[in-house]
């Protein structure tokens, strides 16, 4: 069973997916970083494919993706990567990354590479609903794979509903109209849609993402979903001085 | 077959939104609304009654004798260098400063790559009294200062853009950024035929006005509303656009695009995007682009900083896919010869993108009854660095910039 769905069948609350980007800081801390993230009980990796132009992504990811291109990050290096934390791990791992790479890659390739070497989902941030029904949903079915959508504020019920709909692991609830890595405690006003959300009764989990990045942000995002995602916050704490295990568990105590 | 964009934002197979969910509510908006206000009549009084006062249209087509003469056929210039502000970028701004005021926007954030669009935006928004910020490459920012002083006497904040190579490319990066962050109050106005749809679809009307004067003044000076060859350079390629939209479906008109070749097409520093990009995505549209085997966006290379895009506007990808234009490519050291050329025959400067399209005339073979136009996109006071450079040595330039 995809470990995605297995991992939502098991456990409704509390959920913790940290993301990374591939290759950063060093090349090879994919695969250790993995590992870490497993043993130190975290429920999800979102393992980030660095991206010349990433859209959504505020500095911290960019600088990340920039310095992994740098290192020589290479999608097949990836692959292999994850294949090889596999050996060690069984802890659900996604793929985030953008359109383009997976277009360039040829997009059945890309997915039957990526089913191939261990991944379990998807989340592309510029592949439109529309897009994915018509081309690819079929494909994700047959491999096995999971693909999250994102909702916003702005997001319209009924686009939330297809949303619910279409996504096959968890609803990507992103927590305020901007990019990644934004400070600032939760505010009223997202609150109220987060209650907007849960009143909604969706079928597909929720996790809450963008600008979570200590314990009282993840403490209200496990309130209204079924867990949260951090990734910039994890990012600036990889890159700080000392041992990566150590950076690891430092942070990951933080948060809970 | 249809060269004009369909209901779900494509052409042909090129086009769409492919953009993250925090732009789809504004994109939505946009989609759903360009088109009826647009049409307006109170919409259409205030454009056409701007670009007549304040762009200073309609701009002249002008038969340029002795260039001409020289090769051996008929050859107009349509004098876009003469708008307000000194190239075609204003038509597009107009328009969209005008959607923006009725679509209740308040912050108007643009980028640019040379600087013209970003003055072109600057200028509207001090017309129209609208915050105005300008997303800049830090490399760009460096190399157009002129322009770079302009947009901050017109009242402008010019913000750079550091992240990857600091170009055009990451400019719009960072507008998009802006604008996923502040999706209420903010209107984008993109500054070529590229983007998600509606953009490519709506700043092709607004730069369609070039094309609907030469009908009528080509029907003055030679009797009939076509030419049999238009010419026009191609980075996004919104001037392009301007100039061929009322052709697209008349077969008698040939149209030729003319791309930056840099060093070279195979020297490695180009912007020949067509011939060297492959299918994929940038800025939310699916096109042609420079990229790498692994699907990451390449920069490209030219001297001119408004064709070194590294995607073209998704209607010109189909164009050329579909055979309907034909593609020519023109070096750095063409384009600055052929600019050179017009200076000394005509009394002209032109903007070195203009004088890419100038400097594919040596590879054409006309007959001398025939009648070309090339559009003269924008005037090279802006390029008159590399201009000098040039003339102290005429055969000898090297890539010093990049």
């Amino acid at each position: 069973m995809n470990r995605v769905k297995h991992l939502f069948d098991k456990k409704d609350r509390d959920i913790l997916n940290v993301y990374f980007t591939a290759g950063h800081p060093q090349l090879d801390d994919t695969v250790d970083i993995i590992r870490q993230l497993s043993h130190e009980g975290v429920d999800l990796v979102e393992v980030g494919m660095p991206y010349s132009d990433p859209l959504a992504d505020g500095k911290t990811i960019q600088n990340s993706s920039q310095k992994a291109l740098e290192n020589g990050m290479k999608l097949d290096i990836l692959f292999a990567q994850i294949k090889e934390a596999r050996e060690y791990t069984n802890i659900p791992i996604i793929l985030m990354g953008y359109y383009n790479q997976m277009i360039q890659y040829g997009e059945a390739a890309f997915l039957e590479k990526a089913k191939e070497v261990g991944v379990d989902g998807m989340i592309i941030p510029d592949l439109p609903m529309e897009i994915y029904v018509q081309a690819y949903r079929n494909l994700f079915e047959e491999l096995g794979l999971t693909i999250s959508f994102l909702i916003t504020p702005e997001t319209s019920e009924e686009r939330i509903r297809q949303a619910d709909k279409l996504s096959s692991g968890f609803i990507y609830v992103v927590s305020k109209s901007s990019i990644t890595g934004t400070s600032g405690a939760i505010s009223g006003e997202q609150e109220e849609y987060f209650n907007r959300l849960e009143a909604m009764n969706l079928d597909s989990p929720t996790l809450i993402g963008f600008g979570i990045y200590d314990q009282s942000g993840y403490n209200t995002a496990c309130r209204h979903a079924n867990g949260a995602i951090i990734g910039s916050a994890f990012i600036r704490a990889l890159e700080s001085d000392g041992k990566l295990s150590d950076k690891i568990v430092s942070f990951l105590s933080g948060i809970r | 077959m249809s060269y004009s964009v369909n209901e779900q934002g494509f052409y042909g197979e090129f086009g769409g939104a492919f953009i993250p969910e925090m732009l789809h509510a504004n994109i939505e908006h946009l989609s759903k609304n360009y088109l009826k206000i647009i049409r307006e009549a109170e919409f259409r009084e205030q454009f056409d009654a701007l670009l007549k006062d304040f762009v200073g249209r309609p701009t002249p087509l002008y038969h340029a004798k002795r260039l001409s003469q020289r090769y051996n056929t008929k050859i107009y210039l349509k004098r876009e260098d003469l708008n307000h502000t000194g190239a075609h970028k204003i038509n597009n701004t107009i328009g969209q400063i005008l959607l923006a005021r009725k679509l209740g926007k308040k912050r108007i954030i643009a980028e640019t790559g040379a600087g013209q669009h970003g003055v072109a935006t600057a200028t509207v928004c001090a017309l129209m009294g609208v915050q105005c910020i300008v997303y800049m490459g830090k490399t760009d920012i460096a190399r157009q200062a002129p322009n770079v002083a302009r947009m901050r006497m017109l009242g402008a904040e010019v913000r750079p853009a550091l992240s990857g190579s600091q170009t055009l490319k990451d400019a719009t990066n960072e507008a998009i950024r802006d604008w996923i962050n502040n999706p209420s109050d903010t209107h984008y106005i993109i500054g070529s035929v590229v983007g998600p749809h509606p953009y490519p679809d709506m700043v092709a009307r607004f730069q369609s006005v070039i094309s609907e004067e030469m009908r009528w003044q080509l029907q003055e000076h030679e009797g009939r509303e076509y030419p049999d060859i238009i010419i026009a350079c191609v980075g996004g390629g919104s001037n392009a656009a301007g100039a061929f939209y009322h052709y697209l479906e008349d077969d008698r008109v040939c149209l030729i695009a003319v791309e930056a070749a840099g060093l070279g097409i195979d020297s490695g520093a180009s912007a020949a995007t067509s011939l060297l990009g492959t299918k994929g995505i940038i800025h939310g549209s699916k096109t042609l682009l420079m990229q790498t085997e692994d699907g990451q966006i390449v920069e490209p290379y030219s001297i001119s900083a408004g064709l070194d895009y590294p995607g073209i506007g998704p209607q010109h990808a189909h164009l050329i896919q579909s055979g309907r234009a034909q593609v020519l490519h023109a070096t750095d050291q063409e384009a600055l010869d052929a600019a050179l050329e017009l200076a000394r025959i005509e009394g002209i400067i032109p903007a070195l993108e203009t004088a890419h399209a100038l400097a594919v005339l040596d590879k054409l073979e006309f007959k001398e009854d025939e009648i070309v136009v090339i559009n003269l996109s924008g005037r090279g006071d802006k390029d008159l660095a590399a201009y000098i450079e040039y003339l102290e040595n005429p055969s000898g330039r090297h890539k010093s910039d990049h």
